[in-house]
Order: structure tokens, then sequence, then C-alpha cells
């Protein structure tokens, strides 16, 4: 569905060049749903806009859905949906009424563009709120036109932009509602960015961490946490130094630091491991006061890749 | 799909809210609607009495609300710009072009219907009726309503980066290009320079074929130059304007 060789995206920012994107490569399957995942301003965006023709790349090439991007720009935009993190729909235009013209702007006869309106309207819950303007919709709403607008011409490849940013939870849920159904349904495949790691972790079978304009990790959300990061164990013992130490014989250990009587380190398959370590432990005379197993997160997976942690990259961007 | 329903497409979109509010008509000719009865009466001593007043004053007024009206066009398409419905339209397969032209012939049938409330306004305080010199003069109207209006619209795309520059660029044009047309005032007793300047002001020539036609004198000079002056203008527009909507996207 999307495969892309060297796709790079340069910025001149105050006679300075900005590289956006560094050679991105791409290959998704049919019906896979992707998340890109990275910090504000590591690209994903402007990944998104060159892949679904809005944005010229600066080399590289890509086809989607079977079209070379940069040689039929037209063919390509028939057989994608694309939901941009702005608003799709315009401020004085009926909810209706920008519903049929997308479905216009996509070649469908007047009567199509005015079924698929209505067929849309009720699919996203949106039949109340059909003669409404716009601007007074609220923002979930708002979002759930977005992809109303998005699905006219029933795309068989779908790109969201940041789908979820700045919704509540209930909204964020409902939203997903939406997205997963119409993948049950019509084995759409969904390319999507974000920069929630809940959002990637919960929903995603294949995560894309992107930082720097380069894709450095891609797999299943599991795999990469499995492989990149290991699960974190704690120790609480009155003779901490000792337990450091003992934890130290794992082969597979790392990040072994001590804190006052709590020692935490990072091992791979947490759950197997801990059992064992308590018993060398105990043989050892070290009084165990507690013990636990944290799950790595894909905050831990972006932390063993690059030193930092995502939340706190994406404030600082 | 053909060029002609993509500009369809577009024209239906954009005139839809009119339609469904017709009153939103009205508020582009506030400023016209404001010059023609609050400044229009202080001409009556200026120009010769009572009946030559409207016949001097409202062709001006006409070209001041294709001015105000198309030239603020863009303003829509700027915030459209900004808060990503450009963008949903841009990555669908509309023609580039025809996003423009549908956008611009909104723009044009606004004015249209602005230009005829106005002069429908003004019959009953003396304004002479030229059927085909108004029709004649509806037509140059139009032709610099696209210029403007595309003109508008390509300057918004340019400034999708940075609204500000839309608004700046528009307000130190609109008042000079006002003042320098002779709308409000005739421009026979301007200091040399200010004619000199007039002189590059192609409303200037729109503004005397429009006195011209709508007084019925189809075949003045001056009907000719602000032909010209309106395609210059329109032709301008409608290459910049395709330019930049070709430009926003691949």
């Amino acid at each position: 569905m999307i495969h892309s060789r060297g796709l790079t995206r340069e910025f001149r920012v105050k006679k300075e060049t900005v590289k956006a994107v560094r050679g991105l490569d791409l290959d998704v399957g049919e019906g896979e749903l992707v998340a890109f995942l990275g910090p504000n301003g590591a690209g994903k965006s402007t990944s998104l806009r060159m892949l679904t023709t809005l944005l010229p790349p600066s080399s590289g090439s890509a086809t989607v859905a079977g079209c070379d991007v940069l040689k039929d720009p037209a063919g390509t935009r028939r057989r994608i949906g694309y939901i941009g993190q702005g608003t799709g729909s315009g401020d004085n235009f009926r909810v209706r009424d920008e519903l049929v013209t997308q479905g216009r702007c996509y070649g469908l006869s007047r009567t199509d563009a005015h079924s698929r309106a209505d067929e849309l309207l009720a699919a996203l819950d949106l039949e109340s709120l059909a003669k409404r303007n716009g601007s007074t919709l609220s923002g979930g709403q708002r979002r759930r036109l977005d992809i109303a607008l998005g699905l006219v011409h029933r795309p068989p490849l779908l790109f969201l932009d940041e789908p979820s940013t700045g919704m509540d939870p209930q909204n964020r849920a409902n939203l997903w509602e939406h997205i997963l159904r119409l993948r049950r349904e019509y084995g759409t495949t969904i390319f999507l960015t974000t920069h929630y790691l809940d959002e990637a972790d919960a929903m995603a079978e294949r995560v894309m961490i992107i930082d720097h304009g380069k894709v450095i990790a891609d797999d299943t959300s599991e795999k990469l946490k499995a492989d990149l990061a290991g699960d974190r164990l704690t120790i609480t013992a009155e003779d901490a130094g000792l337990a450091a130490e003992i934890a130290g014989r794992i082969p597979s250990a790392h990040e072994i630091a001590v804190d006052g009587m709590t020692v935490t380190l990072r091992v791979p398959g947490g759950p197997a491991v801990l059992p064992e370590l308590l018993r060398q432990l105990e043989a050892s005379g070290v009084k165990v006061l507690a013990a636990e197993v944290t799950r790595p997160t894909l905050d831990d997976v972006f932390l063993a890749l690059t030193g930092r942690s995502l939340r706190e990259s994406s404030e600082g961007a | 799909m053909s060029f002609v329903a993509n500009t369809g497409t577009v024209f239906a979109r954009e005139i839809r809210p009119d339609l469904r509010n017709p009153v939103s008509i009205l508020f582009g000719m506030a400023q016209p609607l404001v010059f023609l009865l609050l400044f229009g009466p202080l001409l009556s001593g200026m120009s010769g009495g009572q009946e030559t007043q409207w016949q001097w004053f409202v062709p001006g007024i006409v070209v001041m609300l294709g001015l105000f009206g198309t030239f603020s066009a863009g303003y829509y398409l700027l915030v459209e710009g900004d808060s990503g419905t450009l963008e949903r339209m841009l990555v669908t397969p509309l023609s580039r072009t025809a996003m423009l032209i549908g956008r611009t012939m909104k723009e044009l049938v606004t004015l249209l219907v602005q230009a005829l409330l106005i002069i429908i306004v003004v019959l009953p305080l003396g304004f002479e009726l030229h059927l085909v010199g108004i029709l004649a003069g509806l037509v140059v109207l139009v032709v610099l309503g696209v210029g403007l209006g595309s003109l508008s619209f390509a300057l918004a795309l340019k400034a999708r980066k940075s609204p500000t520059l839309f608004y700046v660029v528009q307000q130190m044009l609109l008042m000079p290009l006002l003042l320098l047309s002779g709308v409000l005032l005739p421009m026979d007793t301007a200091p040399a320079w200010l004619a000199t300047v007039a002189g590059i002001n192609p409303l200037t020539y729109v503004v005397e074929a429009e006195r011209a036609l709508f007084a019925g004198d189809l075949t003045n000079i001056t009907v000719l130059y602000g032909v010209v002056a309106a395609v210059a203008v329109a032709s301008i527009g409608l290459f910049l304007g395709t330019r930049g909507m070709r430009r926003a996207s691949l």
C-alpha cells in the first residue's frame, strides 16, 4: 500500500536548511494499522504530507495505493483518504452540505453524493447536526465530521494526522471505535501519526518510531518493548548494595541503580527472572521487603533508543 | 471528472451559504452603501446639480463595490488555509484551477447582485437608466471583479504561512487604489504628481469607462481604455491566482 525510498524534505528557515525528514524508507502492506510515533517536530506530519501529495519531497520517491505520488498525484488522491491535523469542514458551511461537496470533489454523481452523505451522517452519529454550521459544533463532533469527510469515497488507504489530539478520553474512545469498525468492515489500511504513547500502544499493530526525521524502530509494540526496553524490576531490601551485586550476575540485566533501599534494573522477561532472583537473594541472606515488575511502555522504548523521554521531547519541541 | 464539473462543485459550495442566508450578501455592501448614502449627497454642489450628481457618483460606487467586496474575498481562503479546510480540498482530485475559478465565479455573482441592488437603491433619487450602457458596465465590472478576486486569492495563498501579510498588503493597497481612482472626487483638480500616480491605477480607467457606459455613451474612447484595464487586471489576477493554487500542493 505504501512504499517509499529515501523520502527527504528540507525547509529553509532563516537562511538555514532544516532537514525535517531524512531518507524515509517505508513499506506498509494492505490492511495494516500502523502508528507513526514521535515527539513534536520529529517529521511525522511532514512525512504524511509528502505521502498524501500535499508537499513535494526534496528528494526520494513514494508509491501510495499503487500510484507514484510525484508522477500521478491525481491518481493517488483518488485512492487515499486524508484526515489532517486541522479542521476539514468550513465554519459557515452546513455539515451535510460539506459532505455532499466532498462527494462531488471525488467525482460522485449528485444523487450518489447525497445518499453517501446520509450514510455517513448515520454512521458517525451526525444526523442531528446535519443542518448545523461547522462553527457551531463541539470539538468532538467536528472531528467526527472530519472522519466522515475523509471516508466519502471509501478509500482503501486512510491517513490520519494526530486524529485525537485535544480530545477528551470519551471522545477519543468514540473516535477509535469508528476507526476500528471501518477497518473491520472494509479492511481499510490505516496509517496514523500520534504523540500519544498509550494510543499507539493500544491501537496499532505496528509502531514506527520517528525521531529527527528518521525511523529508528519499526515493529509490533510488544516486540519493541521486549527487545529494546525490557521489564523494570524494583527490589526493596535492607542491604540494597548486596542485592544490586547479586542482581548484576543476571547476564541480561542492565541499568542497575541503587537508591537508598531500592534497587532498580531492567531485564527482558521480568516475570520469569524475578522469582529466580528472589531465591538467590534469599540464599545470600538478603531480606527482601518488596519486589515489583513493571512492564515497559513505549516511552521506555524511546528512552532506550534516544536517551530522551518522549514526554520531555514533546514538551521541549 | 471534467474541469467544468469541478468548477461547478467549488462554485456550488461557495454560493450555498449565501443562498441559505441571502442577507449575508448585504454585508459586503456595507461600505459602498455608507459612501453612497452619506457621502453622495455632499457632491450635489460640486458637479452641476442634483440630477447629474448620482449619474457621476454611482458608477464609481459600483467600482468601489468591486474593490471592497472582491478584494477581500481572499480573507475566507486565508481562514480556510489556516484551519485545514483548504488542505482537505487539496487532497481531493479536484482540479486546482477549478478551485480558484469556482471561488472567483462566486465572487462575481455576489458582485453582480450587489451592483444591481445599488442601482435599484438610486433609481428613485433621479438616476437615469441607460439599460444597454448599464449592462455593458456590469460586464466590465465583472471582468474587473474576476481580476481583483483572484488577486486577493493569490495574496491569501501567498500569505498562508504568515496571515498578517494578507492584511498588511490588502490595507496598504485598498485606500490608495480607491482615492486615486477618482471614485469619490474628480481627479481633474489633482496636482500633476497625483494625476500621474492616478494614471497608473487601472481602476481610474475602469471608473471613467463605467461613467461613460452608465450615461449610455458606449462609443466613448474611455470605454476602450476601461475594458483594456479590466481585462489586464483579470489576466494578471487569473494567472497569479491559478499559479498560486497549483503551487499549494504537489
